[in-house]
């Protein structure tokens, strides 16, 4: 039981007072911003990357994770209250979660997704824990063409599968791997694409560029799109549930916890997918199928607790790989590299504490959402009162200075400002700022594997696919890529004859 | 000619509401009731709900008096509107409600009824709730 004594020394990293402090900052910041909609755990992250600065590493991932998982809690309640989920892994529970609100059984709502959270949360980072060592001894033994495979597949998944155009997911992750090569060019040393300008020589921060995508991107779309009517909000008291809520919940809190982690663990990762599909699976298993659209207690059960799960999963890959699967994991990525801690297989032996660490913290964080979650909700839900040019003013205030502190240089504000009407203008015409931001952060990783592997096989392609593994991962690209697009096609065409049979 | 009065769904804007309907009565006038929201935060408390708006709209009718109601999100403060109402509809009354705000409030969010009362054209009714 190696892991689990680690994970022990772990929980003594997390109860360390200060720890405990960053953890519930952590979580009381990600609850927060997870009940503003626009807001996300990604943006929130890039805004206090600059903190990374002064704080340890292991203090600031502690207070990462208390946002990435807090995030998900508060976006719950958004849904339930007021239609308008907090973030997209929370679309599905707005589905049944408002209409039980308004058939007043919102303190049941709230309560079953803050348990269904906890629970799934919890088990998911017990499988993180127990995963992570296992991955990471199958992971040393992986090559620079193994690594390009997976961040390519890392890259296809984010794409083509998440999001409504692949045309325009390709384009957002073309933009990302561009911003993400200029500089100085590692294998050579040639200046790319820095148009002469001494700044750009050494790249663009990821501290700037994440926040000018995501803060100030986000900023000026608000800006663009102030005025709407005011929504109607559902009154409530403190969240709870009765016997038969409770006994219509377990399942669909387990049977979430086991859809929502793998969905999180693979490349091809989010959360919006396992949610939907946690969706549907309990329509289908239903004792009482004819409430779902009116109000069903499991459509919220089930898609609350695959969230959490899939959060939790999608920090396997990050912590064994390097590889991000999320928006969040990726400007986490960027905060590793920010310390100068190289992501990968060898995070585990060469950051023992951090890891543990953060993996022990999370257990902590999530006993600490439920404690603030369930008789806190009605406070949250005031936040929303907050006039949102205040709180924009503010982002913005916060991005210029995390923006300035990074290379202390006015250059770079400059660059900020542009990263953010490219962050607009992304917006304007559909482009999904995720492929993006995992383009800029991972790209010059995945480049530099590709040279590695490249250079091992003297410029021969087939140094890219000489090993089993990189050969069934590009099995499973070709299949993400081909196998959906003929599916749905095969499905239209036996539902036109279905419909023509019927017409005839 | 026209009675503008500004409903919040508060005890001070049903109050004002309940003055206005009797001043209609009493001049036999054009009663329009006006609700607003600056629509820049998600949730505004001060803008009634389909119910609430519904519940004005059947009290008006049973009371008899003429009336209009409107809903608006403008980027100008609730006062502004009233007064802008009132210019365009040559009011011969603004009816609104107050309440106690505490001396920091008022410094920083400033007050839409001392808005109203310096600026109307026409008498200001200010009524308070019992």
């Amino acid at each position: 039981m190696d892991a689990f004594t680690e994970l022990l020394n772990g929980f003594a990293t997390a109860a360390h007072p200060t720890n405990l402090l960053y953890a519930f900052v952590g979580v009381l910041l990600g609850t927060a911003i997870g009940v503003l909609p626009g807001i996300g755990p990604a943006m929130t992250i890039a805004l206090l990357l600059p903190l990374t600065y002064t704080l340890e590493p292991t203090q600031a991932f502690i207070m990462f994770a208390g946002i990435y998982y807090g995030g998900m809690y508060g976006g719950s309640t958004t849904s339930i209250l007021l239609n308008t989920p907090g973030e997209s892994a929370s679309v599905v529970t707005a589905i049944e979660g408002n209409k039980m609100a308004r058939k007043g059984r919102a303190a049941a709502a709230l309560a079953t997704a803050a348990i269904g959270s906890f629970i799934a949360g919890t088990i998911g980072t017990l499988c993180l824990a127990l995963l992570a060592p296992v991955i990471v001894k199958l992971a040393v033994k992986m090559g620079a063409p193994d690594y390009f495979a997976v961040m390519v597949l890392a890259f296809i998944a984010v794409t083509t599968v998440l999001g409504s155009s692949k045309i325009r997911g390709l384009a957002a992750l073309a933009i990302g791997l561009l911003i993400g090569t200029i500089g100085i060019d590692p294998t050579s040393g040639q200046q790319r694409l820095t148009l002469g300008l001494p700044e750009l020589a050494d790249g663009i921060d990821v501290v700037v560029v994440a926040v000018g995508l995501f803060a100030v991107g986000e900023a000026l779309w608000i800006a663009a799109h102030l005025r709407r009517t005011p929504a109607e909000i559902i009154t409530v008291g403190a969240a709870r549930m009765s016997r038969e809520d409770w006994r219509r919940s377990w399942k669909p809190w387990l049977r979430g916890t086991v859809i929502g982690f793998p969905f999180g663990a693979i490349p091809a990762g989010g959360a919006e997918i396992p949610t939907f599909l946690s969706y549907v699976i309990e329509k289908k298993l239903s004792k009482h199928p004819e409430e779902f659209g009116h109000g069903a207690i499991e459509g919220v059960a089930g898609p609350e607790a695959t969230n959490n799960a899939s959060a939790a999963g999608g920090l396997v890959p990050l912590l064994t790989l390097g590889i991000p699967t999320t928006a969040t994991a990726a400007v986490m990525l960027g905060a590793f590299q920010g310390y100068g801690i190289q992501p990968g297989p060898r995070l585990l032996q060469t950051q023992p504490e951090l890891v543990w660490g953060l993996v022990a913290s999370l257990f902590i964080g999530n006993v600490i959402l439920l404690a603030l979650n369930l008789p806190l909700a009605p406070m949250w839900a005031k936040l929303l009162r907050i006039p949102r040019p205040y709180l924009y003013a503010g982002i913005l205030f916060f991005a210029s200075i995390g923006a300035y502190a990074a290379n202390l240089s006015t250059f770079d504000l400059w660059l900020l400002l542009l990263l953010g009407a490219l962050g607009f203008g992304m917006r304007r015409f559909g482009l999904p700022v995720v492929p993006a931001i995992i383009g800029i952060i991972l790209g010059p990783t995945a480049e530099e594997q590709l040279r590695r592997a490249l250079q091992i096989s003297d410029g021969h392609v087939s140094g890219l696919t000489n090993t089993w593994f990189s050969k069934i991962v590009y099995l499973v690209m070709l299949l993400v890529v081909v196998v959906p697009p003929i599916v749905s096609r095969l499905r239209k065409r036996s539902t036109d004859r279905e419909l023509t049979e019927v017409g005839g | 000619m026209a009675i503008v009065v500004g409903y919040v769904p508060t005890p001070e804007g049903v109050a004002a509401l309940e003055s206005a309907i009797g001043e209609a009565q009493r001049r036999g006038q054009r009663l329009v009731v006006v609700n607003s929201s600056r629509g820049e935060s998600l949730v505004d408390s001060r803008f009634a709900t389909g119910t609430q708006w519904h519940s004005v709209e059947d009290r008006l009718a049973s009371s008899g008096v003429d009336h209009e109601l409107t809903q608006l999100v403008e980027s100008k403060d609730a006062a502004d509107q009233i007064l802008a109402l009132a210019h365009d509809l040559n009011a011969e009354l603004i009816v609104i409600g107050l309440r106690r705000r505490s001396p920091v409030g008022k410094l920083i969010l400033g007050s839409q009824a001392q808005t109203i009362l310096l600026e109307a054209e026409c008498p200001v009714l200010a009524v308070k709730s019992t």
